[in-house]
């Protein structure tokens, strides 16, 4: 017979009880799956061996080996990181063929750019002055890096170039390509046949040929259709290649979150008295757009690696600016790893970045899939 | 990405190719040089990467041979070197930006060839630089001349006329290799100094600067033969005589002060030469400049700015540089090289 006191002992007694249970949760949940098996035991200690080869290379190369003084021909001779190289080529690398004095105000430019976006994406600021915020902020990056007024120089686009170049045609190229996505997946989805056609020929002309060969187009082609001595500027040119470019996938992106809502949605929102316009914006692109995140992240980082493409048409993106530093003659043969790890190393950085804050805003909207 | 590119380059072919043949050059209203003078700048068609050649300094400052020649013309136009906006072009694309005018001139080590000239319209400037292709292999494999490569891996970079080239030097002799090509020239540097191939074959400037670059360059040696000639000139739309009278003379300049021995720290003492070519060069007699439609000081102003030619080999190309290179035959004709220019008279 249970008494109130016995279960008041067992409920005292149950902590005790459940400590070693604690323990082997921890041995079930970690190290089970690790070394339960000798197999798995075998994987994971050379995992681990390969790991850790990994990070005394890498601290090897970086700093016991690191030749931190001299020129190019302590470099030659040295086997580890060439920081003289990062010293003499940092600014270059990043900046590229702007005005060295103005160097500045790309700089300050940069800083306003991943401050409003930084801004944009915590949560609590979603609200309509965000519009102001981006207002703002488009003008001055304008102001500051093309300059003409308020004593600063004018500098054409052909001396935009490194990181600022990749960080404008992939933000550009996106702003514009995800509202032509959106058109363009609607029409799509349109019960207007002439519409749909037309879309349905948009996208599948885009995406059946490759970035390189539109970049091509529109700075080969372009040119020789245009009257002679009138030339459209060719980092336009190519930015809107990359905006076509990038609408085209964004708009298969949202067609597959389109599809995902089921049709009770939209005639629930027809029964309501919503005309299309408004049942679009108010019930249905909202889920949609939501179920897009994963297809959308992966667009802009994709897009974010693609803009290196540029370099065909002779536009000077990061990754050119880290490879003409390595052919500076004083430089090259010599410093090719340390270009192409700092280059890696910034991809890496941005792109993960924007794979850990799509991570976030799923689990935020309560749309993790795994 | 390989894939991409190649494509990529097919159609730049098929596409000049087949704009070449509707509208063989678009004839401009307006004469370069005023569409220059009015815009206060020379637009400049050069390669984005080419060690010693066209490069970017710490500061982004583009420097190099290449550049050197937009720097001379400017010069001569301005009086001053510095009214250049530099264009990076890629091979694919450079011929179309001189033909749709958007460049002025294109310095980017181009090769003069006869379809190049006769089908593209397009002329081409002055030799600046004879250049030809060669090959290099590892000193180890004691190889003495290119016809004892037999079965050799040759590694080369993707170019329009590098493999033909190859292939018309080793079909006739009825030598067997194996060509290995590479995209990037970090890649195929490494490849040759890491041994994964025999040879390397590509301008013998370049092989120069590949030596240079070795750890140690007494390892690899260049082979005597020059399997290609690759005459490298500054290129300009056609049918504008005036633009490229400038051109021609803006390099003869370069070519006629080093033969005078006129160099940018002495410029000014030769104002006061005696020698009436040396005068008629410096704008001290003569209406010369004004025959160009520029000023008479035009050729003092390239050599005061940018120097002659042997300066501004020596500063981008010389032994003092890490590309080490020596003049070879672009050496003066009475040095028994090929540079000539036409007498100032």
């Amino acid at each position: 017979m249970t008494t109130a006191t016995d279960i008041a002992e067992a409920q005292l007694k149950m902590p005790a009880l459940r400590e070693p249970s604690v323990e082997r949760r921890l041995f079930h949940r970690t190290l089970k799956p690790l070394f339960g098996t000798p197999v798995n035991a075998i994987v994971t200690l050379a995992c681990l061996w390969i790991v850790w080869l990994g990070i005394k290379g890498a601290y090897g190369w970086l700093v016991t080996r690191a030749v931190t003084e001299g020129g190019a021909q302590a470099c030659k001779v040295g086997h580890g990181a060439c920081w003289p190289f990062y010293e003499a080529k940092l600014r270059f690398m990043i900046f590229g063929v702007y005005p060295y004095d103005e160097h500045w105000r790309v700089a300050l430019a940069m800083i306003l750019f991943l401050g409003a976006i930084g801004i944009t994406m915590i949560p609590r600021f979603w609200n309509r002055n965000l519009l102001v915020l981006w207002g703002v902020t488009i003008v001055a990056t304008a102001t500051l890096i093309w300059g003409g007024v308020f004593d600063l120089s004018y500098v054409p686009t052909t001396q935009w170039s490194g990181l600022p170049l990749s960080f404008l045609l992939s933000a550009v190229g996106l702003a514009f390509g995800f509202p032509l996505g959106v058109v363009l997946a609607l029409a799509r989805s349109s019960k207007l046949p002439a519409i749909r056609v037309i879309a349905i020929v948009f996208i599948e002309v885009i995406r059946g040929v490759p970035l390189i060969s539109i970049l091509f187009m529109a700075s080969v082609m372009l040119p020789l259709f245009m009257p002679s001595g009138i030339t459209v500027d060719k980092l336009l040119r190519a930015q809107i290649a990359i905006i076509i470019f990038a609408a085209a996938y964004i708009a298969e992106a949202v067609r597959g979150g389109l599809q995902a809502i089921p049709r009770g949605q939209h005639e629930a929102s027809s029964a309501m008295g919503l005309h299309y316009w408004q049942s679009m914006r108010l019930v249905v692109l909202p889920q949609a757009l939501k179920i897009a995140i994963p297809p959308l992240v992966n667009i802009s980082i994709g897009f974010f690696q693609d803009t290196t493409l540029v370099t065909i048409i002779g536009l000077l993106d990061f990754l050119s600016t880290v490879r003409t530093a390595m052919t500076d003659p004083n430089w090259v043969g010599i410093a090719v790893m340390e270009g192409y790890v700092f280059a890696a190393v910034v991809f890496l950085v941005f792109s993960y970045g924007m794979g850990a804050y799509s991570r976030f805003l799923e689990r935020r909207m309560r749309l993790g899939y795994d | 990405m390989i894939h991409s590119k190649s494509v990529a380059r097919w159609l730049a072919m098929g596409l000049i190719a087949g704009v070449t043949a509707v509208s063989a050059a678009p004839a401009s209203a307006q004469s370069t040089l005023d569409t220059v003078k009015k815009r206060g700048k020379i637009l400049c068609g050069v390669s984005p990467v080419a060690p010693g050649f066209s490069y970017a300094d710490d500061k982004g400052v583009r420097r190099g041979f290449d550049v050197d020649i937009c720097r001379a013309v400017s010069a001569a136009v301005f009086a001053d070197p510095e009214k250049v906006e530099y264009v990076p072009l890629n091979t694919n694309v450079r011929f179309q930006a001189v033909q749709s005018g958007e460049v002025d001139i294109l310095s980017r080590q181009n090769t003069w060839s006869f379809t190049r000239d006769a089908s593209l319209g397009l002329d081409f400037g002055p030799v600046v630089f004879y250049d030809g292709q060669g090959l290099m292999a590892p000193a180890k494999l004691n190889v003495k001349s290119a016809s004892e490569l037999s079965d050799a891996a040759i590694c080369l970079l993707p170019g329009t006329t590098t493999l033909q080239n190859l292939e018309d030097f080793f079909r006739p002799k009825n030598i067997k290799y194996e060509s290995v090509v590479f995209e990037n020239s970090d890649e195929w540097r490494n490849a040759f100094f890491n041994g994964r191939c025999d040879a390397i074959t590509t301008d013998r400037s370049d092989l120069a600067s590949v030596r240079a670059i070795a750890n140690d360059p007494s390892q690899y040696v260049v082979l005597p033969e020059t399997i290609s000639k690759e005459p490298l000139a500054p290129t300009i739309r056609q049918n504008d005589p005036n633009w490229r009278d400038i051109l021609n003379w803006s390099v003869y300049a370069l070519i006629g002060a080093e033969e005078k021995g006129v160099t940018q720290a002495n410029v000014d003492e030769f104002l006061k030469s005696e020698d009436p070519e040396v005068q008629r060069m410096l704008g001290v007699n003569g209406d010369f400049g004004k025959m160009l439609g520029l000023d008479n000081k035009w050729a003092y102003n390239i050599i005061k700015s940018v120097g002659n030619y042997a300066e501004v080999f020596d500063r981008n190309l010389g032994p003092k540089t890490r590309l080490g290179l020596t003049r070879g035959p672009n050496e003066l004709w009475t040095k028994g090289g090929l540079l000539y220019a036409p007498p100032f008279r």
